[in-house]
C-alpha cells in the first residue's frame, strides 16, 4: 500500500526533524531563537555515529551525540545570553562551527561501517492493519520521541517548571522578582535544546540512514525551526508537523518505485513547498501565540 | 590591502623565473614527448578518499608510484576544473614533470591549454573527448562502465526471486542511463521477466533520502538492489537488513552485505595507467593508440572499470552465464548490440548494429523493462 508506505516513512524520516523541533521549541518558549540547529544535528549525527563505530553500541552512541548537540548549543548560549551577541547572527556562526568541525573530524568515518540501531517491531501492535507498519515498526529511537513529546508538553504546560521556563520567554523581568535567573534558564532550556537536536541528528546517522556523510542533515535542522512557528511552540502539533514533511519527503521515492513518473523538481521541492504553505495558512495567526521575548525582533538579544 | 597586489607582483615574477629554468630540468631529453623527465604528475577534482572515483583514481596514480620507483609522482586533490587547473600543472612541469594525467572530466580544458604550452609534455585527460585533430603530446581515456554493469545484470536477474530488480541513481545523465539500460538488458537476457525499477534522488550523496529510496523499494518487492552515486553505504545497508540481494557500485562493499552481497563493478586504473606511462617514457607517445581518444573494454581489453568479486549467493551456473556473455561481448565490442528498444517499443539501435561510443555516451532513454521515467521538468 504506497499510502501506508508514505506514512511510515513519514514517521521514520520525520523523527530526526522531531526531536530538533522539540528541542527548538524548549529554547523559544525559554526566549532564545537557536539557528545553530542545523549544526547541532550535524555534531549530533557525528559524534553518535564515531562512538557506535568505536564501542559497537548505538545507545552510547546517542549519549555523545546529545552530548555533543548540547555542547555545540552551549556555545549559542553563551554568545547571546554571557555576552549579549544577536542570536540570529550568532546561530548561522554557530551552525557553520558545526559544519566546520564536522567536515573535518567526520572524514575518518565515511564508509566506516557501524552495528546501528535495528528495526524493532512492537508485539501486537505491528500487527494492526494500517497503524501498525505505520506506527509500529521502527526503532526505538523512534519509540522514545513518541513518548518525548508529551513529556515536554506536560513539563510546559502543567509543572512548575514549564511555568519557570515560559516566564523567562514571555516576562524575564517577572521571573527575576521571584528570585529566578533568566539567563539561568535560558542557558538550560537552550542546552538542553541542542541536547535534543544531537539526539535528531543521531536518529539520522545511527537508525535511518546508517552512515555518516559531511552535511547529511541537508538543511533538517532548518526545517525543525520553521516546524516550531508552523506548531505555535507546542510540542504536541511539532508532532504533525514533522510527519508531515517526513510524508513529503517519502513520497517521491513511493512513488518512483512503483514505476510512477511525476515532475521530478515539484517531487524534490514539495517538502519545502508543503512546509511554506503550513506557514503561509497558519504563520499569521500563530505568530500571536509567540512567546513575547521573541516577539521584539528589532532587538535580538534577549533581555537578562 | 595594498599589500595584495605587490603580493601578487612577487608571485608573478617568482613564477617567471622558474619557468626559465624549466628548460634545463630535463637535460637528458630526446626530443620526444613525455621523456626525460623525473615525475609524473596526477590532478584529481575531489579528495583522494571519497571512496569512489578520485579515490580509485588516486589508488592508480600509487599503482604507478610503486611501477616506476625512480620516477616521483606528483598528486593534487580538489583541483577545480579552470584556470586553477593550469596552474597546478604548469607547476608540476616547473618541478621536472614529464607526463601529466587530469582526471577529470571538465579538466579538458585547461589540459589542452597546459598540452599547447608544453610540447615535450604527454597530457592525459580522463573521460572527456577531444573532437577533430587530437595534439601530438595529448590523449584522453575512459573505460566501458556499461560492460561489467551488465554482467552484474546477468547475476541479479538468476538471484531474484519476485523478478523485480531495484536501481537508486542520482541524476539521470548518460552515464548513469547507460548503466541502468546495461543492467536491465543483462537480467533480461537470462530471465526475460526481470524488470529494473529505478528511484532517483538528485543528489550525488544523501544518505537519507537513499534510506527512503532503499526502503520504499524493498517494500514493494524488489529483491536486489544496485545503484550509480557517490556514496553508496546505505543503500547497501537497507538492502542487507531486509534480507535483500546487494549489486555494487565504484568499490568492492561485500563486508558491509556478507550475506546478500551478488557483485558489482569498480574501478582499477593501476594497469592502464602504467601502460601509458610506459609508451611516454619509451618515446613512443605520438601516434600510439593513446594519442587519441583511447577507449578501452572487454574487446581491447585493459578496462580499469572490472567487475567485483562474487558473494556467496552466486551458483556455478550463474557464473558460467557471465563468462559465456563476457567471451559474447569480447567478440560483438558492446553489450548494445542491437537491437536495443526503448520503454515505448522504438527500436533505438537495430538488428546487428554495435553503437560507437559517442552515440552510447549519449543515451537519453530507458530501454523496455525499466520501470520508471526519467525525470523531466514536464
Amino acid at each position: 500500500m504506497i499510502f501506508v508506505d508514505v506514512l511510515a516513512g513519514g514517521v521514520r524520516g520525520g523523527t530526526a526533524i522531531l526531536y530538533a523541533a522539540l528541542g527548538e521549541t524548549l529554547a523559544e518558549r525559554a526566549g532564545v531563537i537557536n539557528l545553530g540547529t542545523e549544526g547541532s544535528m550535524l555534531t549530533g549525527a557525528l559524534a553518535a555515529y564515531a562512538v557506535t563505530a568505536e564501542t559497537g553500541n548505538p545507545w552510547a552512541g546517542v549519549l555523545a551525540g546529545a552530548l555533543a548537540g548540547g555542547l555545540l548549543a552551549a556555545v549559542h548560549a553563551f554568545m547571546v545570553l554571557s555576552r549579549g551577541a544577536n542570536q540570529l547572527a550568532t546561530g548561522l556562526v554557530v551552525l557553520f562551527l558545526g559544519a566546520g568541525l564536522t567536515a573535518m573530524f567526520g572524514a575518518a568515518y565515511v564508509g566506516q561501517a557501524i552495528s546501528p540501531f535495528q528495526p524493532y517491531p512492537i508485539p501486537v501492535l505491528a500487527d494492526i492493519p494500517w497503524l501498525g507498519p505505520v506506527l509500529f515498526d521502527h526503532d526505538p529511537l523512534v519509540y522514545v520521541s513518541y513518548l518525548l513529546a508529551p513529556a515536554l508538553w506536560w513539563l510546559l504546560f502543567r509543572s512548575r517548571w514549564g511555568i519557570v521556563v515560559r516566564a523567562a520567554g514571555e516576562r524575564p523581568e517577572v521571573l527575576s522578582t521571584y528570585g529566578h535567573s533568566p539567563v539561568l534558564v535560558r542557558y538550560l532550556a537552550v542546552v538542553g535544546g541542542g541536547l535534543l537536536a544531537g539526539i535528531g541528528g543521531a536518529h539520522l546517522s545511527t537508525a535511518y540512514a546508517n552512515a555518516w556523510f559531511e552535511n547529511m542533515t541537508a538543511g533538517r535542522g532548518f526545517i525543525a525551526v520553521a516546524l516550531v512557528i508552523f506548531a505555535a511552540w507546542h510540542p504536541l502539533r511539532a508532532v504533525g508537523g514533522a510527519y508531515l514533511f517526513g510524508a513529503a519527503l517519502a513520497l517521491s521515492p513511493a512513488l518512483q518505485a512503483r514505476g510512477y513518473g511525476f515532475n521530478q523538481f515539484v517531487l524534490d521541492a514539495l517538502p519545502y513547498l508543503v512546509t511554506i504553505a503550513a506557514l503561509i495558512v497558519l504563520g499569521r495567526r500563530r505568530v500571536n501565540s509567540a512567546p513575547e521575548g521573541l516577539s521584539r525582533v528589532f532587538d535580538l538579544t534577549p533581555t537578562r | 590591502m595594498r599589500i595584495l597586489p605587490v603580493l601578487a607582483a612577487a608571485v608573478l615574477l617568482a613564477g617567471c623565473a622558474t619557468n626559465s629554468t624549466s628548460g634545463t630540468t630535463g637535460g637528458t631529453a630526446t626530443g620526444a614527448p613525455g621523456t626525460g623527465g623525473t615525475k609524473i604528475g596526477f590532478i584529481f577534482v575531489g579528495p583522494k578518499d571519497d571512496y569512489g572515483y578520485n579515490q580509485a583514481a588516486y589508488e592508480g596514480s600509487q599503482a604507478v608510484a610503486k611501477a616506476y620507483p625512480d620516477l616521483e609522482v606528483l598528486t593534487a586533490e580538489n583541483v577545480p576544473e579552470d584556470d586553477n587547473a593550469t596552474r597546478v600543472m604548469e607547476g608540476m612541469i616547473r618541478k621536472g614533470a614529464k607526463i601529466i594525467f587530469a582526471t577529470s572530466y571538465g579538466h579538458k580544458d585547461p589540459a589542452l591549454k597546459v598540452a599547447a604550452a608544453n610540447p615535450d609534455v604527454v597530457v592525459l585527460q580522463q573521460g572527456n573527448i577531444v573532437d577533430g585533430t587530437v595534439p601530438a603530446n595529448f590523449g584522453t581515456y575512459f573505460g566501458t562502465v556499461y560492460e561489467p554493469v551488465y554482467l552484474a545484470g546477468i547475476v541479479a536477474g538468476k538471484a531474484t526471486k519476485t523478478n523485480k530488480l531495484g536501481y537508486v541513481y542520482a541524476f539521470p545523465i548518460s552515464q548513469t542511463l547507460d548503466n541502468i539500460n546495461a543492467f536491465q538488458l543483462g537480467a533480461a537476457s537470462v530471465n526475460p521477466a526481470a524488470k529494473t525499477y529505478v528511484v532517483n534522488t538528485s543528489n550525488w550523496c544523501d544518505p537519507a533520502k537513499q534510506a527512503e529510496a532503499a526502503k520504499s523499494l524493498l517494500s514493494q518487492g524488489v529483491d536486489v538492489i544496485s545503484q550509480h552515486q557517490d556514496c553508496t553505504a546505505t543503500v547497501i545497508r537497507a538492502t542487507e537488513a531486509a534480507g535483500a540481494y546487494t549489486v555494487g557500485y565504484h568499490a568492492d562493499a561485500s563486508s558491509l552485505a556478507p550475506k546478500g552481497w551478488l557483485t558489482g563493478s569498480e574501478w582499477d586504473w593501476g594497469p592502464l595507467y602504467t601502460k601509458m606511462v610506459r609508451t611516454a617514457l619509451d618515446g613512443k607517445f605520438t601516434g600510439s593508440a593513446y594519442n587519441a581518444n583511447f577507449r578501452v573494454g572487454l574487446k581491447t581489453g585493459d578496462n580499469p572499470f572490472v567487475q567485483s568479486p562474487y558473494g556467496p549467493a552466486v551458483d556455478a551456473g550463474t557464473k558460467t552465464l557471465v563468462d559465456d556473455a563476457k567471451a559474447k561481448i569480447s567478440k560483438d565490442g558492446s553489450p548494445f548490440l542491437g537491437p536495443v528498444v526503448d520503454q515505448a517499443g522504438t527500436v533505438r539501435v537495430t538488428a546487428g548494429t554495435v553503437p560507437d561510443y559517442k552515440t552510447i555516451e549519449s543515451i537519453d532513454y530507458f530501454v523496455n523493462g525499466v520501470v520508471g521515467k526519467i525525470p523531466s521538468a514536464s
